[in-house]
Order: C-alpha cells, then structure tokens, then sequence
C-alpha cells in the first residue's frame, strides 16, 4: 500500500509521461480525499476486535 | 390546458376530451420552437414521433380506451436513456454514432402507460457534473437568466418542466442530479429509494449511486409518475393521509446550515416556520460523518465511472471535453483499498442516516446552499468561505446517494430577485410512497405552486 504522496507521486508521473498534465489538480484532490479516507474513525483494524464494524450507529448517536 | 395543474387534471381533460393530445403535444413543440434554442435544453426533438403518437392517443380516446395513467401526456427524456431507434449521445461526442437499439425499461412502462415521448434533453457531459456546464452540445441556460446555469446534470429537463416545453421529464441522480436542477429552476423533483426504478437501458456513471426519477410540476405530478416508473408494487395501498400536527421533522444543522446564501437560508427559515405554525413537529438531528460525505462519493463515483469508460477513454480521449477525460481519468488511478474503504464508510453513513430518521418522518433541508449560479462559474463565495461549484452544488444532495435514501426536492416562494430555491425531504429507505405523502403534506404550506 503506497503512501499518498508515493501514490500522488507515481500518479503524476504517468500522467505526465503521456501527456496528460492536466490530470494533475484531480489526483492533488483525490491525494486530499484519500487522507480523509485513511484517516476516518470507520476504518477496519485486524489487531482490534469491534473497530471495523460500521453496521450499527456510533454509541453518542444511538437515541 | 395552461390553467390545468397536474398531469391527472390533464388526462381527465383528454377523457371527457374538453381538450386532445395532439393539441397539448403541438403546444409543447410550439414552446421548443420558441424557447428550446435560447435555453439549449434539447439535443433532440422528436416533433413526427411524437405527434403521432398524440393522434394515436386521441384516436384510442374517441374509441373508448386509455392505456393508462400518463395517457396522451408529453414527457421527455434525459439524453441518457435508450429510445430504439433515437440516438443516446449522453451529451458527448464519444456517442456521435450512437442509436439505440432497445428502449430503456422505464420507457416501455411510460408508453405503457400512455406517454408522448417530446424529446431528449441536454445533460452535463455523462451526467458527470452538477451544472451543465459541460457538454458537447453546449451548455443549457437557465430559463429566467440565460447567463445563469439550469444546475445538472439534468439541467435539460429541469428547463423543459419549468417552461412548459414539456409536461414532465425523466432524469437521472448521482449526485444530485435531479434535485439540482429542479431546485435550480423550480420544479419538483424526485429521486426514489436506491433500486426502486430499474436502470436497464441508462447509460450508467456509477452503478452504486445511480438513481432515475422524475422532474414534474408538483407532488401529485412526482407520485404518478413514480407509480408508472417504481418497480416497487404498491401492496399497501394509499395510506391514511398524514396530518400535520401528527409529523415529526428532523433538520440536520451541523454541516448541512453551515454555509448558506443569505436568501436560502431566509427562504428555509420561513418554510421551517409555516410548517411549525401548521403543527409540524420540527427537531434538530445530527448526521456527524457528514462532512466524510464528499471523499466517500468521489472515491465510489469516480472510480465506477472511470471502470465504465476505461476502454473509450484510450480509444478516443479527444472526443470527451477537457474536464469530464481529465476526472475520469485520474479515476484510473484510485486504488481497490480506498475504494473499498470509501465502501465501508458509506455503511457508516447509511447507518448515521437511518438513526437520525428513526425519530422522526423525514429530514427536512435546503436543497442546493445557493440559487442558480453563471455558467462558467469555477467557485463559489459565502462570505469568508469559499469552495468550488461543484462541491457546493453537491453539497447538501449527494449524502442521499451515497446511502440510497429517498429524497424529494420542491420550490419554495422564490427569492426577491424571482430566483427559485429548493426544499429537499428525506425519506426512510424503501419507503418512497410515504415520503411522497408526507411532501404532499408540505407541499401547500411551505412550497410555491408551479406556474410557466
């Protein structure tokens, strides 16, 4: 799994090499999204039981 | 006819026939050829067929027969939906040869029901896009302000509907594409359950977000073509009709109030208003991976998009406009693990939507922060915020796509300059039939009546 910038690194690069330089501000904004993404509180983790359940509303929203 | 509000008004005219299809079709091609050029909202118009096909309807009248609810009534389509025989070009170049060879499914059960297929309405380029802006065949022109953008991607039928070239239209919503436009430019609009209209035949962006509904004139309008459209049978049969001071409204102010135009946010107030002084119930609910909405939607939408389009894009990236080839193509880049986390965060929200629904009928929101905005228009400014169109546009529609939640647009009274502004209500899932009730309910006491 590459880091973002890696991933924004390598994306880059093809794009330029077959130019397509103009793809660049939409994987710049994808690169942003993907860290939200990887960030978010929903993410699954093998080493912990329960985190990656999303089935169910989160405890402080449960009426 | 033009004092005839509803399509059921329409089709009991033509039964008693005080007035004929033909005559109603020929007023409709007749708005097309005075407006449909300065507003672009048709790529195609099917003058011969359609005319026709009114005769036929007027002839099965004379013989005693109406095939169904939509009998005689002129309705155009999206240009991203199969017609046998009429080029599906969804707004691009790419399809310059295109014809289809079947019709969609939702357009055997219009004509089932008795539609006058008019036309096939201008789109953001593969419906990828919420302003119109781009596409092959120009941008569409908002009706009021030709400076101003319809919204998108079913901008085309949105400005049918409003103007009277049409008496409904069918379109798509991914994002908001149907809502968008409807409230850009006052009409009702409705994108059902996820899954409830079958999309065999629809020119696909992303499968997992893909809705058709229609854009019409009112709630009654919205209902009868849901019932000639939905896959869904109607078991239950009508419920009672929900009274007012029985309904329980949920407004999600976090995220979804933050950044308004000084005109919506007047116009939703008021409408928030007259819906307590009518004794609705009107609480504030919590959605908080809302503002997860955005990543979610771009990391699905973009990356089934980029699936479907991967071969034509090598082929023949010039025939796409500049923007549509650029997005789909860093889609190529999104990797399965995002995608697939983009996935599980979309569970997350489905499951946040239905706890802030479970106590109460429907949420209750703006449609789009802002009114019609300038075609060409890259950014949008509220004050100290700023973001781009197209995020803006989506703002307050996509999360409903991203969990399949029904959601209905309809134009409250327009702001002081005459643009339109949107309400949106937000069903259960699954249970489109009683959002459309309860937006019945609404409808008189916070909504603004159609006129063209």
């Amino acid at each position: 799994m590459p880091t973002i910038t890696a991933w924004l690194q390598a994306a880059v690069a093809t794009e330029e090499r077959d130019g397509r330089a103009d793809t660049r501000p939409v994987l710049e904004a994808l690169a942003a999204a993907a860290a939200v993404l990887r960030a978010a509180s929903w993410n699954a983790d093998a080493a912990e039981n329960g985190t990656a359940s999303v089935a169910g509303a989160r405890p402080d929203q449960q009426q | 006819v033009t004092e005839t509000r509803t399509i059921a008004d329409l089709t009991r005219a033509f039964a008693t026939r005080t007035v004929t299809s033909e005559s109603v079709t020929r007023e409709c091609l007749a708005r097309i050829d005075r407006i449909g050029a300065a507003t672009n909202a048709f790529i195609t118009v099917l003058a011969d067929r359609a005319l026709a096909a009114a005769r036929a309807a007027d002839a099965e009248v004379a013989a005693g027969r109406l095939r169904g609810s939509l009998h005689g009534v002129p309705i155009s389509l999206k240009d991203i939906i199969d017609v046998a025989g009429v080029p599906t070009t969804a707004a691009s170049a790419v399809r310059r040869d295109h014809v289809a060879a079947h019709d969609a499914v939702i357009v055997q059960r219009l004509e089932r029901a008795g539609a006058v297929i008019i036309g096939k309405t201008n789109l953001h380029e593969f419906a990828l896009g919420p302003t119109n802006d781009e596409s092959a065949f120009g941008p569409v022109h908002h009706p009021l302000d030709p400076s101003l953008s319809s919204g998108g991607s079913s901008g085309g039928s949105a400005v049918s509907v409003a103007t009277g070239m049409s008496w409904a239209s069918i379109g798509t919503d991914t994002g908001g594409s149907i809502r968008i436009p409807a409230a850009a430019c006052g009409v009702v609009g409705l994108k059902p359950s996820f899954g409830d209209v079958p999309t065999d035949g629809v020119v696909p962006l992303s499968v997992s977000f893909d809705h058709v509904g229609p854009l019409c004139r009112s709630v009654a309008d919205a209902r009868l073509l849901f019932d000639v459209l939905s896959s869904v049978p109607d078991v239950a049969g009508p419920e009672p009709v929900p009274q007012a001071g029985a309904v329980r409204l949920g407004t999600p102010r976090d995220y979804f109030l933050e950044h308004l135009a000084p005109a919506v946010r007047a116009a939703f107030e008021q409408a928030c208003d007259r819906l307590r002084d009518a004794g609705v119930t009107l609480d504030t609910v919590s959605i908080p991976a809302a503002r997860e909405t955005s990543p979610i939607y771009v990391y699905v939408a973009l990356a089934e998009a980029a699936e479907y389009h991967a071969r034509t894009i090598e082929a023949h990236p010039d025939r796409y406009t500049t923007p549509i080839r650029v997005r789909l193509q860093a889609g190529r880049h999104i990797l399965a693990e995002d995608y697939l986390r983009a996935q599980r965060g979309r569970q997350r929200l489905v499951a946040e939507v239905d706890a802030a629904l479970a106590g109460c009928d429907a949420l209750l929101l703006p449609t789009l922060p802002v009114t019609a905005q300038p075609i060409g228009a890259a950014t949008v400014r509220l004050g100290d915020w700023e973001d781009a169109i197209r995020t803006t546009m989506l703002r307050l529609t996509q999360l409903f796509n991203v969990t399949g939640h029904p959601a209905l647009t309809m134009p409250m009274p327009p702001t002081t300059e005459g643009l339109p502004v949107g309400l949106q209500l937000v069903g259960r899932r699954g249970a489109t039939r009683r959002l459309l009730d309860l937006a019945a309910l609404v409808e008189p006491i916070a909504g603004h009546p159609f006129a063209c």
